[in-house]
Formats: structure tokens, sequence, C-alpha cells
């Protein structure tokens, strides 16, 4: 394999503080040297940067995939495009599949057939129980043991208190977090908004807020009273992160993501029913939005991660109560989180450690650095490139995205996985 | 109305202006359906669909009256919900019914947003008959109308609506409307029946009915579903009764001419008294009825303007 080097970049490794001018070089899938004033070794393949950002590929800690059972939607070819072309080389994908995997050679499925697409490793979740029905515990130990990195019943609440007691208490004999999608069930089912004066104009089943801080809250009392790791996906509430802030400032094993739904949209993204804007949780007030930016500047909020749903029209084409809930976001990951730096509350440094190291180490994972040595996992971005979200236009199978129409600067310009240019028009030149 | 609306989806948004034209023409039907005559040109030659994914015989008679008395060829369809796919259903129908040219398509549905979804598909007039525990545009129209009549106005007037508030579209049409128009809103009910934030509609509300019927101009009460009884919203029909039933007794708390008003079907006994909704002297829920077929035969008048413009 020949050298490839990439010249006149910014090169940004949160997890190193590495932020300067200068080149990387690739050899054999590996990054084999980066900083300034790297000489072009002989027959090497040269890429000129444009003095845009490479950082590390993304690691995205929360899609959906569609596959198994939900081909209709997005397969994982397709979704490794729409990865690929939102700079993700990295990705967890859930376990609420049909059938769930909540077996190892369901684990194995998936870490093959993301291998085969070449361009996205798959780091697949167990299921915390058989069939994510939330009934009787999945086999954690076996599932671990095929490379499940954590476990989770995706976008199903674990609802008993005993059945979480036990999955942490479980669970953390083999060292493995239990992701919970923070939502108190017998609040939240049927709901379709943010309880408040909007669902009430729309005449919607709503959802409180605090449906969110309640079971964050009793999560956090099950993780001290299990020594477990709980981790609390797309949390979108001011309450239940001042929670979690609170239970980490006491030491206790929890941490949490959110996506850029949160921070960037609020409840008035439905407008009139618009379903595409129908997420679980829903959008929130403004207040709780402005939150969870806070939350992202002080370090409270793990990762960010796409909470990538995907639906198709006949999913979405339905009264807005009836619609399923869930948006598309691969490819609006890294451009929708920038938009917080420009917007001035995040350094763009941590707003990549957001995107890289930070979900990385909470999965277990080596990748989202730029060490020497590692797989050459790279990201080119231009940061204030403009762009508009165009549902319809979106690289992928899934459309479904509640950004549609939204300006946005920061634009992917190249993507490569173990050194091989998996997106876009990055000239080489040898 | 030198611009009438496109579709009549909703009450909110609409500007008082609108809201009067509407009324004032509804009242110029008043006079017409009194006289017994008709107007069997107006539409002539227009198709008007009933288009009812919920059960109603009342609000659908009166569309199809409405319909008739202005000539056009109305036809009725019923739209089972009860199979899994319910929006493939609605959807369905609506690239049907385009294909079939229809001018004026009258909705009803029991999911919120479901007309609005329909009125981005079709080309025909759509008019809101009532959806989910959204908006019910006509009866709100029906309403002011009748108060309108009885009291000369709509401004300044102290009106409390009562009831299941959170499951009623009838109760959200009418907040709009009457807010809009002037009109002091009350809303009083059990607390579990009280939409979160109700009070930034726009609305004062209340949970005893002595403190929310005092000075009262006009009692609006709602229907009570047995369902809502199911989900434990309320623990039973005759505690419901007890305290928030208007019977004569609660009646007396309002103004001593306080009119009393219901969208029906009652419940007699759950959420009104016989006593109280047979009363002449005080009960306008007979001429509700009457005019709701004025004030729909109004909206398609007026939405059907801007085709028969183009004629």
């Amino acid at each position: 394999m020949t050298d490839t080097l990439i010249t006149n970049v910014r090169l940004l490794d949160p997890a190193n503080g590495l932020d300067q001018q200068g080149e990387l070089l690739v050899r054999d899938g590996k990054i084999a040297d980066l900083g300034a004033g790297l000489g072009r070794p002989d027959g090497a393949a040269t890429v000129d940067g444009g003095g845009a950002v490479l950082c590390p590929g993304l690691v995205d800690m929360r899609a959906a995939l569609g596959e198994p059972g939900f081909e209709y939607r997005e397969t994982i070819a397709s979704a490794a495009a729409a990865a690929a072309a939102g700079g993700i080389t990295t990705l967890a994908a859930l376990p609420d599949t049909a059938p769930a995997i909540d077996d190892p050679a369901l684990v194995h499925l998936l870490v093959a057939r993301g291998a085969e697409t070449g361009s996205v490793d798959i780091l697949p979740y167990g299921a915390v129980t058989r069939g994510c029905r939330g009934e009787e515990m999945a086999e954690l130990g076996l599932l671990r043991e095929a490379g499940a990195v954590a476990f989770t019943d995706g976008t199903r609440a674990i609802g008993p208190a005993r059945l979480m007691a036990l999955a942490l208490t479980y669970a953390r004999g083999f060292g493995c977090r239990i992701v919970q999608h923070p939502e108190e069930p017998s609040l939240a089912d049927g709901g379709a908004a943010t309880a408040g004066e909007l669902a009430t104009r729309l005449g919607l089943p709503a959802i409180p807020a605090e449906a969110e801080a309640i079971m964050v809250a009793r999560d956090i009392g099950l993780a001290k009273l299990t020594g477990g790791a709980v981790h609390f996906a797309h949390v979108s509430t001011a309450e239940a992160l001042e929670l979690i802030r609170c239970a980490k400032d006491q030491g206790l094993s929890v941490t949490c993501d959110t996506a850029p739904p949160y921070f960037d949209l609020n409840e008035t993204a439905i407008g009139n029913f618009r379903t595409y804007a129908k997420l679980s949780p829903p959008l929130r007030r403004d207040t709780d939005r402005l939150a969870v930016a806070a939350a992202l500047a002080d370090g409270t909020i793990d990762a960010v991660a796409s909470d990538h749903q995907p639906r198709d029209v006949d999913d979405k084409r339905l009264p807005f109560a009836l619609a399923a809930a869930g948006g598309s976001g691969l490819a609006t990951l890294l451009a929708v989180t920038l938009a917080q730096v420009h917007g001035g509350g995040l350094d763009l440094a941590d707003a990549i450690a957001l995107l890289t190291v930070r979900p990385a180490k909470l999965l277990g994972s080596a990748a989202g650095t730029l060490g020497r040595g590692q797989a050459a996992d790279l990201c080119l971005f231009h940061p204030e490139r403009a762009w508009r979200v165009v549902s319809g236009e979106l690289p992928g199978k899934a459309q479904n995205t509640p950004f549609d129409g939204r300006a946005l600067e920061g634009r992917v310009l190249g993507t490569w996985k173990n050194g091989r240019l998996v997106f876009g028009a990055a000239e080489e030149t040898a | 109305m030198n611009h009438p609306p496109r579709h009549l989806l909703q009450i909110e948004g609409l500007y008082p202006p609108q809201i009067a034209a509407m009324l004032d023409v509804a009242e110029s039907y008043v006079l017409l359906n009194r006289s017994g005559k008709t107007q069997r040109d107006l539409l002539r030659g227009r198709t008007l669909i009933n288009l009812f994914f919920e059960d109603s015989t009342r609000t659908r008679t009166s569309f199809e009256l409405a319909g008739k008395r202005l000539g056009a060829d109305v036809i009725n369809m019923s739209v089972s919900t009860s199979s899994v796919n319910k929006g493939e259903t609605l959807l369905d129908t609506a690239a049907t019914l385009n294909a079939m040219h229809c001018d004026l398509l009258v909705v009803r549905h029991d999911q919120s947003g479901a007309p609005a979804q329909l009125a981005q598909k079709v080309d025909a007039a759509v008019i809101n008959a009532g959806d989910g525990t959204h908006e019910h545009p006509t009866q709100a129209l029906l309403d002011a109308l009748t108060i309108r009549r009885r009291r000369g106005r709509l401004e300044g007037l102290v009106v409390a609506i009562c009831g299941d508030v959170l499951h009623s579209r009838v109760a959200r049409s009418n907040i709009h409307l009457l807010t809009t128009m002037g009109s002091q809103v009350r809303v009083i009910g059990p607390p579990t029946l009280i939409p979160p934030a109700a009070e930034r509609l726009g609305v004062e509300v209340f949970h005893d009915m002595k403190a929310g019927l005092q000075g009262a101009d006009i009692v609006m009460t709602l229907r009570l579903q047995k369902e809502r009884m199911a989900r434990g919203l309320v623990p039973s029909a005759r505690e419901f009764f007890r305290f928030y039933g208007l019977d004569a007794a609660k009646l007396a708390w309002a103004k001593p001419d306080a009119l009393v008003m219901h969208p029906g079907p009652m419940n007699r006994g759950v959420e009104i008294d016989s006593a109280v909704a047979d009363d002449p002297a005080r009960s306008v829920i007979r001429e509700q009825v009457e005019m709701g077929v004025a004030v729909r035969m109004a909206v398609l008048d007026l939405l059907s303007r801007r085709s028969r413009r183009n004629d």
C-alpha cells in the first residue's frame, strides 16, 4: 500500500491536546506521522487539505441501522454511506432491531456487516432484555464476549426498577454500562409532544418533561445502590441535566449524551403537525434547549450522538400522534454540533471531543484520536462552509430529518477509513 | 371577506374581522332558513364530500343539510378507523378524492391535525369538522353566532366553559374564537381535565364551579366521555356530577339571565341536569343546532367563493 500525505490542514486531536497547522502521513492504513514540516516520502500520494480541519473520524455512540428487520428504512450499506458523508467512521448500533441483538451470533453479524462496508466500524449494543421486551435479562456475559460494547433496550426504557437494578448489578461484573432511554413509561406512553402550551393548542397527547427527570433520578439512585454504571441517552431537559451534574459531583458512575435536535431545535419545530420533527424524547421548550447547550459547554454531557432513527415516508405520513417518532441524523451530526461553536457557546476542540474521543472512551474503543500507529480514521471538514439540509437529497436512505430546510455551516470534505478515502472529493495527486 | 381563507382548519390564527364576516354571512342564512327559502343555485354543480373517519350524526347531518340548501351535490363517506393502517386510509382517501374533483371536503377525524395533513394533499377546500382534541371550528362559530344573536355582542361577555377541557376540541376552538373577539373566557373543571398551560391560551382557570360561574353571562358545558372515567381521570360519573355537573343550584351562581349551552350530544345527569338542559328560559341548546346549519352554509359559501370567482 502506498503512502498518503494529507497536507495543508489544521490538525485537531482533542485527546492529545493537538491543534496546529501541519500534515498527516498515512501508511498501511495507519497514521504513520503527523505534525508540521513532514517530508513527502517517495511515491506518496498527496492530498491538499486546503486549510480545512483534519480530526479523528467521528464516533457516533447511538444510531439505529434498520438492519436486521427494517431494511425498508435503512440498510447497513445505506447507513454507512450516510455516516461516511457525515465524517463518521465508528458507530454504535442500537439493538432494538428485528430480531433484537440479544444473541451472540447477532453481535458477530453486525460487526461483520460493518466490516463489509469498508467505511465504518459497527460497535454493537447488546439488548438488556431478551427481545428488548423489558422482561427477562438477556445473556449479557455472552453478548459482551461476542463484542457488545454496552447494553440498552434502545428506544425502550427499562421500566421496572427491579429489572434496572438487576441489570446494573449484573453488568457491573462485566465492566459494562447500561444505557437507559430515560423516560418513565407510565408518564410517556401514548404521548406525542412535550407537555405545555404548544401541545395543548395542537390538541396532542403530551409527555411531561418530568418523565425524563423522574427516570434519571431513579436510575441515579439505583446506580448508587448497585455500584453499577448508568448512561443516559439523548438527555433533553434542564432538570435531568441538573440531576446528572449532581450525581457526577458525588463521583457516581453516571454519564450521558444528547443529540443535535435537543440543542438546536425546540418544540416549535413540530409547527403545524410536522411529523419529521416528532422525536423520542420529544423536542422540548427553549429553556430546556438552552440548558442542553450549556451542559455541552460545561462538560456535564459526555458525548453528542446522532440518535439516527431512520423512518420511511409511510412511517411519517400519518396523523401526528400515530406517526413514528425519530429523525435521521448521521449526515447532520457534525454541522449541527458546529452551530454551537459558531454560536460561541462551545470551543471547536471541545465540540470535536464530544464527537470523537469522549464517546469512544465510554464505549471502550480506541478510536477517536490521531495517535501514531492508530488506524487512519479521519474526517476532513471545513468549519464554515455553508450548506442547506434538504430532505430527499441527504446521503443514505433515511430522509426523515428534523432539520429540513436548516442552513448550516460546516461541511465534511473527506472521510478516510483505515487510510482509504470513503467519502469526499479530496483530490489525490501523485 | 374579500380574501376568504382557502380552508377552514382551525379558529386559531383568524383575525376578528374574518370571524365577524363569517358570522355576518351566517346571520343572513339564518334569515333565509327561517323564511323557508333555499339558494339552490349557489353551489349548483359543485360536489361536497362529507368525509367522516369518526362517527357523528349531528355534524354530518348539519353539513349535509347546509350543502343541499345551497344546491351542492352532497356525498357522505364514512371510513372506518378501526383498521390497523389508519393513516394509510387517510392519504389513500385523499388521492381518491382528488381524482374525483370534489370542491368542498368536510373532514372529521379522531386524530389531531389529520384535516391539516389532508389539506396539503387535495385541491378541494377543506373544512375541519372536528379533529381529535385539536379544533372544531364550525362549532365555535355556531356558538358565537348563538351568543351574538342573544346578547348582541361577544366583546366583554364572561363565558364559562365547564368540564372536560383537556379532551375537548370544542373548548379549544371556542377559547380561540371568544378570546379573539374580546370575551372573557374561563374554564372550569377538575385539574385532571384541564390541559397543561391552559392559562397560556388566554383563559382563567377554575376548579370550583361556584367561583368560576360568578358573574358568568354564558355557561357552556362539555360532553364527558365514559372513556375518561375508565382511564381514571375522574373516579365516577356521580362524583363528577356532584362537583361539575350543571344543575339549577350551580347555575344560580352565574348571572340571573345566564344562557346555558352544550355542543351535544348530552350526557344527561353527568355534565348537565335535564332540568337545566330543557329550561326554555335558559337553555339555547336547540338554537345552537339551528345556528349550526346557518354557519355551515356560510362557511361553504365563503370557501367556495374563490373557485366560483374563477368560473
